[in-house]
């Protein structure tokens, strides 16, 4: 199935993923109405390596996810490959933020859980880190699942 | 066609059918459900007293579970015996269910010691089922002041899901500190400071001596009146059915990696069992509600006839009391070394030993906290990542570059 996957060699850190992350789930319309003077808390993270490399993480939807074994409240499932949060039984515990080796599942501002849902659940339709990314460093693409 | 039995109905047996069903379509499933609710999450009766969750939302799995995966659920029964010879189980009403494969998933039970006078007290409850929990709604006024035995992770969530339905909670433990199973003294101190913060009042390092109807005596002299109890003193594994079968048990049903007792296709999963925490290299009882699943689906699996090991299993808990949280993993063995950072609102302290992550405590700010978990879980050697960086922050740039491809640029 088709995932996010990073191509470090191009990104160049501008965090703009994060951004649109947090523009595409905030269920407005106006980029500056959404996010001007507000601390985002956006499902995808730019980390920096000790040479300054920049890449984005985001979910990685995992063949065994521990998120899902792991949720108290039956909250968390995989659904035809992507792993997705029922934010109307989340009750905030942070289980997931515990036990994801990615750290790719972060609390959301309010004191529940969120995480990468490949923007099929907001209107932008596909991964809006991927569209949004000035230089084609995030991609959307197949490359087969795991063993 | 292969007869599973699965004694209980908790997130274990919910792992197992799972397990069972990714291996073996075809075989019958039988769950033998003491409580009368299909699987629900435990952990969140107290939630329910919150109101931040409600009985349909508190369901483990959606309507069709059982139907989606062809298991029967009795409800309301329990099971009296174990016949290894004969592989069958005998229920309360006298029927038996014959099994190639079994699994007991019973669970714990409230454990109460000897209390003097506490037969007087009119108005008590534990606090492990949904029905507990509705009988204690139907119990506390906003006038109620309650008292609450144990001030660990079942007695503390007790006292925040009533917070806002009574006048006063009072929680008192015979330990010096609160959470003491999961929390040291410094990270109890500040957790037990926002709980008071939040109107929660404390007894601590001292224990009932004398209950006499809605009044009681403690050890230390401090006398209090109340009227509604609960008794959240601690948990006790149910073993009988294994144990009068014959199998090994200790505090827990003994069993290896697979899930297996020591009784011939009989599993076992969840809070009855104990089994090895690698991050303490011992063998426990750790009754927690990932590990069940992980416990149960397991189990399924190995009873269906496919291969699946459990064996990184570690304490864990993700616990957090009016909007204040903290994590904790692992284990603090001794000799350890431990790096720490805190402020007035958040601690951090990891503890190494052996070139390994062996476990934290995190108050305040959960932020990516699993990377520092799959340390643990992988006892991966710290010489081998820039634990500098790491224990600033977790983030997987100071996993290593070949990590971070496999893990970004491929599917895992």
């Amino acid at each position: 199935m088709k995932r996010i996957y990073v191509k470090e060699e191009w990104c160049l850190g501008c965090h703009l993923c994060e951004y649109n992350c947090a523009f595409a789930n905030s269920g407005m319309t106006d980029m500056v109405k959404a996010l001007r003077g507000k601390t985002i808390y956006p499902r995808i993270q730019v980390e920096q390596d000790e040479n300054g490399v920049t890449y984005a993480v985001s979910c990685r939807h995992c063949k065994d996810p521990i998120c899902v074994k792991s949720c108290i409240a039956g909250a968390l499932s995989k659904k035809d490959g992507v792993i997705e949060i029922d934010h109307s039984k989340c009750v905030g515990c942070l289980t997931c933020v515990l036990v994801c080796p990615y750290g790719a599942v972060v609390e959301d501002g309010s004191g529940v859980a969120q995480k990468c849902e490949l923007c099929m659940k907001n209107t932008c339709g596909s991964p809006a880190c991927v569209k949004g990314c000035p230089n084609g460093a995030i991609v959307y693409e197949d490359r087969g699942d795991a063993e | 066609m292969k007869q599973y039995v699965i004694i209980g109905n908790g997130v274990a047996a919910a792992g197992c059918i799972e397990g069972i069903r990714s291996v073996d379509a075809e075989g019958r499933i039988t769950v033998i459900s003491a409580e009368k609710h299909p699987v629900y999450c435990r952990p969140l009766i107290s939630y329910y007293l919150e109101n931040k969750t409600d009985l349909q939302r508190m369901h483990y799995r959606g309507d069709s579970f059982y139907q989606d995966n062809h298991a029967e659920v009795i409800y309301g029964r329990t099971v009296s015996a174990i016949d290894k010879d004969a592989k069958q189980v005998t229920l309360d009403n006298g029927d038996t269910l014959s099994y190639d494969a079994l699994c007991c998933c019973t669970g714990s039970s409230p454990f109460v010691p000897p209390m003097q006078g506490l037969e007087t007290v009119q108005n008590k409850f534990n606090f492990m089922t949904i029905d507990d929990s509705l009988a204690l709604e139907q119990a506390v006024t906003p006038e109620s002041k309650v008292l609450i035995i144990g001030a660990g992770l079942i007695g503390l969530k007790c006292a925040e899901g009533l917070h806002s339905r009574v006048k006063q909670i009072t929680v008192c433990d015979l330990a010096p500190r609160v959470l003491s199973s999961i929390l040291d003294d410094k990270c109890a101190a500040m957790m037990q400071k926002h709980l008071e913060q939040n109107g929660i009042s404390f007894i601590l390092g001292t224990s009932a001596k004398e209950f006499s109807g809605n009044h009681v005596t403690m050890q230390n002299g401090t006398a209090l009146d109340f009227d509604v109890l609960v008794l959240a003193v601690g948990v006790r594994a149910n073993t009988a059915l294994v144990k009068d079968a014959g199998g090994n048990v200790n505090r827990g049903i003994v069993v290896d990696d697979a899930c297996r007792t020591s009784l011939a296709d009989i599993y076992a999963a969840g809070d009855c069992t104990e089994y090895h925490d690698i991050s303490s290299d011992t063998v426990k009882v750790m009754a927690l509600m990932p590990n069940a699943y992980m416990q149960g689906h397991t189990a399924g699996v190995n009873m269906a006839g496919g291969e699946a090991v459990f064996d990184n299993a570690i304490p864990m808990n993700s616990i957090g009391f009016f909007g204040f949280h903290c994590h904790t993993a692992g284990a603090q063995p001794e000799g350890c070394e431990m790096y720490e950072e805190s402020d007035e609102n958040h601690i951090k302290r990891l503890f190494v030993k052996d070139d390994r992550l062996t476990g934290f405590m995190l108050l305040g700010h959960m932020h990516r906290t699993g990377i520092y978990t799959a340390l643990i879980r992988n006892k991966t050697p710290l010489s081998s990542v820039d634990f500098d960086r790491l224990r600033i922050e977790p983030q997987l740039s100071a996993l290593g570059s070949a990590y971070r491809d496999k893990v970004l640029k491929g599917a895992v």
